[in-house]
């Protein structure tokens, strides 16, 4: 690996509740550099909940401890919300699943990119407003001059999803972290969008953390996965040899997952080892 | 058993109307599955409500068991074709309990035997007893939609239509529901007509599989032609490759703003 962008070590995330502490993150470790790094599980087993906590949107009562967190020389721990906000959109930067909940839907997407470019890179309105018909322009968009003027209403769920990608990477982060950006959207559609954020991942040296439920979507996309249960690691591989998983929760997965082409009266179904919610470190 | 003949489905009317499903004909045989592939606002959806008699058709001929039905229904027809949603949440009614989200449809019905009924769709779903009195909220996203069906099997359809019974479940979850609908459909010799945008998951379940876009059945094909990419129509090809993963070289030159909408 070249370098190292974000440095987790030992990351945990707390919630209290009445019944003790809920553990919702328990000792993650993981380096990105540049790279595409795959973060998969079930619902409920802290992915999300580990992306948040990089962006520092945990908030209260969760609680987050650990021995490194670390984006290049800033240390993320204990920083403050003013802290967290001057790096969120300019070094580290998020798409979440449904751009319908995260556009403005009072303002004209080019508006929104724009806002993007001014508020972080302290640009006038016409530099603003030029580099964002070139972010539109970069996620192929084909009629910038038109789309910038466009509502969020007005335009499709993978074109939104474009908008969310142009918006984020438009004051230049070193990672972005992908919080199951295709999965509101169709097949064909979800292709282009991951072709999109490869393309710009790629050309700028940037890395992605992209969370995802999908194993086959992260293991074809991803250069390494690191697979969650219960809010620890399980285990870290080669995202082209996921096939040959060694743990029995990710073989487990793949085994229960319906495959063209091979008709099994059965589905073999996940037996849930008590041992997997065991501390590993 | 399902058996639909040039039909044509229009939301709204006049200038605005939208024909979301055009001149459809499409047949299962009794104890067959067949499966609907196509992408969001393909029309695949619409079609199951229109078998269901949720919405009206505009012209051609929907027929159930050999009766030809229409919108308006007679409670026996309605009895035999019932519905699961793909989200269990929103398809159960939060403030009731299994107990009464069952018991419902056996009163409308007139159903004899209402408490030996309720017991046993439990039991047949693979919910036990003490899942009887809670709320939906209390049950997992795979023991709700185990209510669901149940909900529809009590009624003891002939014809069950699935609209994305798994897509908003865990991996893990979704084989123990494809699982259960597998078992479901042999013990009782059901006819099932599904929607889904997951090839596999159709592929699992359905001998022929309908390929829609755009309001058109553009291919009706099998889960052996799929698997072995024996396919005669673009989009069907379309889907296939993507069905396989993300690939880079795959996307390159796609038309990226066809989609715009």
């Amino acid at each position: 690996m070249t370098d190292t962008l974000l440095a987790v070590r030992n990351l945990s995330v707390t919630y209290p509740s009445d019944d003790g502490d809920v553990r919702a993150v328990r000792n993650v470790s993981f380096i990105l550099g540049r790279e595409r790094l795959g973060i998969v599980g079930e619902s409920g087993s802290g992915k999300s909940t580990t992306g948040r906590a990089i962006m520092g949107l945990v908030g209260h009562p969760g609680r987050i401890e650990a021995d490194e967190l670390r984006l290049g020389d800033t240390d993320l721990r204990g920083l403050s919300e003013r802290g967290f906000r001057r790096l969120r959109g300019q070094r580290i930067a998020m798409v979440l699943q449904d751009p319908k909940y995260s556009l403005d839907p009072v303002m004209s997407v080019g508006q929104q990119i724009a806002e993007t470019h001014r508020r972080h890179l302290r640009s006038t309105k016409r530099e603003a407003r030029r580099a964002a018909l070139e972010m539109l322009e970069a996620v192929h968009i084909r009629d910038p001059e038109r789309v910038y003027t466009m509502y969020p209403h007005q335009i499709s769920g993978g074109m939104g999803q474009r908008v969310m990608i142009a918006m984020m990477l438009i004051a230049g982060p070193d990672i972005l972290i992908a919080d199951e950006p295709t999965s509101a959207l169709d097949v064909t559609v979800q292709a282009q969008v991951l072709a999109i954020l490869d393309e710009l991942v790629r050309s700028r040296g940037m890395g992605l953390l992209l969370i995802s439920h999908n194993l086959h979507l992260v293991s074809s996309f991803c250069d390494r996965v690191l697979v969650m249960y219960a809010g620890q690691v399980l285990e870290t591989c080669e995202a082209g040899k996921l096939a040959d998983a060694r743990h029995p929760y990710t073989r487990g997965l793949l085994a229960a997952l319906p495959r063209l082409g091979e008709r099994r009266a059965e589905l073999p179904q996940l037996q849930r080892d008590p041992a997997w919610m065991a501390d590993i470190a | 058993m399902i058996a639909l003949d040039d039909v044509t489905v229009t939301y709204g009317r006049g200038p605005r109307a939208v024909t979301a499903v055009r001149n459809l004909t499409l047949s299962v045989p009794e104890g067959q599955a067949v499966g609907l592939v196509g992408e969001s606002g393909s029309g695949k959806s619409t079609v199951l409500r229109a078998v269901a008699g949720l919405i009206p058709h505009a012209t051609g001929e929907i027929t159930l068991a050999g009766q030809r039905v229409d919108r308006r229904r007679s409670t026996a027809q309605r009895k035999m074709t019932q519905m699961v949603f793909q989200d269990p949440y929103g398809s159960l009614h939060p403030n009731q309990t299994v107990d009464q989200i069952l018991g419902l449809p056996v009163a409308i019905h007139r159903l004899d035997r209402g408490e030996a009924r309720i017991v046993q769709a439990l039991a047949e779903v693979g919910l036990g007893r003490e899942h009887r009195y809670r709320y939906p909220h209390q049950l997992s996203g795979g023991q709700r939609q185990r209510v669901a069906i149940a909900r529809a099997l009590i009624l003891e359809p002939r014809i069950l239509l699935l609209d994305e019974p798994t897509s908003a479940l865990d991996v893990s979850v979704q084989a123990e529901i494809l699982n259960l609908l597998a078992r479901l459909r042999r013990d009782r010799g059901l006819t099932l007509l599904m929607v889904s945008h997951d090839l596999a998951v159709i592929a699992h379940l359905c001998e022929r599989i309908g390929v829609m876009t755009r309001g058109l059945l553009v291919e009706t094909t099998t889960a052996t032609a799929m698997a072995s990419n024996q396919v005669t129509h673009d989009y069907t090809r379309e889907l296939l490759r993507f069905n396989a993963g993300f690939d880079r070289s795959s996307v390159v030159n796609a038309d990226l703003d066809a989609s715009a909408g």
